[in-house]
């Protein structure tokens, strides 16, 4: 393709309610904002 | 309302002259040229693209030809305005607590005038937590893990460091605990860095702990709120012994997280300021407040945007220098990222995670300590409300109507209630500001992200 470069096709949902594992979104640095999607999959 | 409900969705933006599509509902990131951007601004072509149309609504260039038949084929591939997949009945784990903040000391050696909890006390009465209600709050976590493993305690305050002792001891009870129960626990200290000297600098530069240290940039920007009881500036004091810890840690497991207000909305020079102290794991977060001189306001938005793009050059200039460097928010996992369960449930305040206060006092995190009405419980009494806690399992992304039209809903999450709590008073209701700035700052994450992406397919294929 000449016009558009995919970086990534996503992540559509892995199938299951998710383990729960990973981290608190708002813990680890900042306390004042939640963004979950820098928080990494614990599930390998 | 169900999942499939959500329409198909693309939010195509800029950050720094160069253009990206994010799919919504599937995650994918395209980087666009101009001819694809420009396409992907104009609202008939987006509506065709959506509807499936092969043919484009109207006439277009030769280029713009080649870009609208790339499109088509994302959209084919279900990269492009794809469909939401279906999540089984339970979206989540079952219900199981994973993390405390312990206000260790409702107490502090500053005084910061913008502080959200009141100058430490939280607007009650100061003290500090003893290790008695320390351990039974441990005790609590544990129980109520179910079938976690890995838990989390966060020592917080006011300032932790006035009351080392307890955390000293509370660390070496939760590990022996833990060992017990089969838990995991990942320890965090916040510290404003004025007594991170002697015995406390020792004792946390040999652990593993995750240490945030409180420092906003620039003297004059430090200075102009983070000052002692007495009124002298805490900058140098704070800079010199975060550089210590830092040095003594060799660099790892730590942020310098600083804040910025409406007095220095020019805050990537703080940036700058901290890279060129020597910090390499950094955070600067708008502060948190509805009024007050430092309080943020619409109108600063065009300037903050402009911020924002400038520190995503800046770390991408760092990157590519081989200088790189941590800024949180951009942090972004674009190949690692977290299973939509876990975008839909945000981030698990009043359920998974709470804080606890010196007398005990159960909240559903760090920022509701204080308001009344958020009480939950007390790790003494073993009392809970059940119900306040069920409430806040129960709110999600998508129960909030604004977020389920957001583009940067699985990214963000909903927010930050406490937050929406203290702007608009209602959970559900996001506030205004809040969503710009992070709508941004996801934005130059996903572009930082993108770019650091394609050096290295060129760096593989060249
Ligand atoms: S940015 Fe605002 S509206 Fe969008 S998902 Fe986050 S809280 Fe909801």
């Amino acid at each position: 393709m000449k016009h558009v470069v995919t970086i990534t096709t996503g992540n559509q949902p892995r199938a299951g309610g998710g383990c729960g594992e990973c981290q608190n979104s708002c813990q680890s640095a900042c306390k004042t904002s939640c963004t979950v999607g820098n928080q990494a999959c614990e599930k390998k | 309302m169900t999942l499939s409900a959500l329409a198909p969705q693309v939010h195509s933006f800029a950050v720094n002259g160069r253009g990206y599509a994010l799919d919504v509902n599937s995650g994918a990131l395209h980087a666009l040229d101009e001819a694809a951007f420009s396409l992907l601004q104009r609202e008939e072509i987006r509506r065709a693209l959506a509807s499936g149309s092969a043919a484009p609504p109207v006439p277009l260039t030769p280029a713009e030809q080649e870009a609208w038949a790339e499109l088509t084929l994302l959209v084919r591939q279900g990269t492009l305005y794809s469909p939401l997949a279906a999540l089984p009945d339970a979206p989540t784990a079952p219900p199981a607590l994973k993390a405390l903040c312990l206000h260790v000391a409702h107490d502090c050696n500053l005084r910061c005038a913008y502080c959200f909890a009141g100058e430490g006390g939280f607007g009650g009465e100061r003290g500090l937590m003893s290790a008695e209600v320390g351990r039974r709050a441990l005790d609590f976590l544990i129980e109520r893990s179910g079938r976690r493993r890995r838990l989390a305690v966060d020592f917080f305050g006011g300032e932790p460091l006035l009351n080392f002792g307890a955390v000293k001891e509370l660390i070496a009870y939760a590990r022996r605990r833990g060992g017990e129960a089969g838990k995991e626990f990942a320890f965090t200290l916040t510290t404003n860095g004025v007594a991170l000297r002697g015995e406390a600098l020792e004792y946390l530069a040999s652990s593993d702990l995750n240490v945030v240290l409180s420092l906003d940039g620039r003297p004059e920007v430090h200075d102009r709120w983070r000052r002692r009881p007495r009124g002298e500036g805490s900058h140098a004091a704070v800079l010199a012994n975060c550089r210590d810890f830092v040095a003594r840690r060799g660099g790892t497991n730590y942020y310098v997280r600083g804040t910025f207000t409406r007095q220095n909305l020019d805050f990537s020079a703080d940036v700058a300021y901290l890279l060129a102290a020597g910090f390499r794991s950094l955070s600067l977060e708008p502060v948190v407040a509805s009024e007050g001189e430092w309080a943020l306001a619409e109108e600063d938005l065009p300037r903050l945007f402009d911020e924002y793009d400038r520190l995503a050059g800046l770390y991408l200039a760092e990157h590519r220098a081989g200088r790189p460097f941590t800024f949180y928010h951009f942090n972004l996992a674009l190949f690692d990222a977290p299973c939509l369960a876990r975008r839909l449930s945000g981030c698990g305040a009043g359920h998974e995670y709470l804080a606890v206060t010196p007398s005990g006092d159960l909240y559903p995190c760090h920022q509701f300590v204080g308001r009344e009405r958020f009480r939950m419980g007390n790790v003494l009494s073993g009392d809970l409300n059940e119900e306040l806690m069920a409430q806040f399992r129960s709110a999600n992304v998508l129960t909030k109507p604004a977020c389920r039209e957001c583009w940067a809903r699985f990214h963000c999450s909903g927010g930050c209630q406490a937050n929406h709590h203290l702007f608009t008073g209602s959970l559900e209701e996001p506030y205004a500001l809040g969503c710009a700035l992070q709508r941004k700052r996801i934005e130059c994450a996903l572009a930082v992200q993108a770019e650091l992406a394609l050096d290295q397919a060129r760096a593989q294929a060249g």
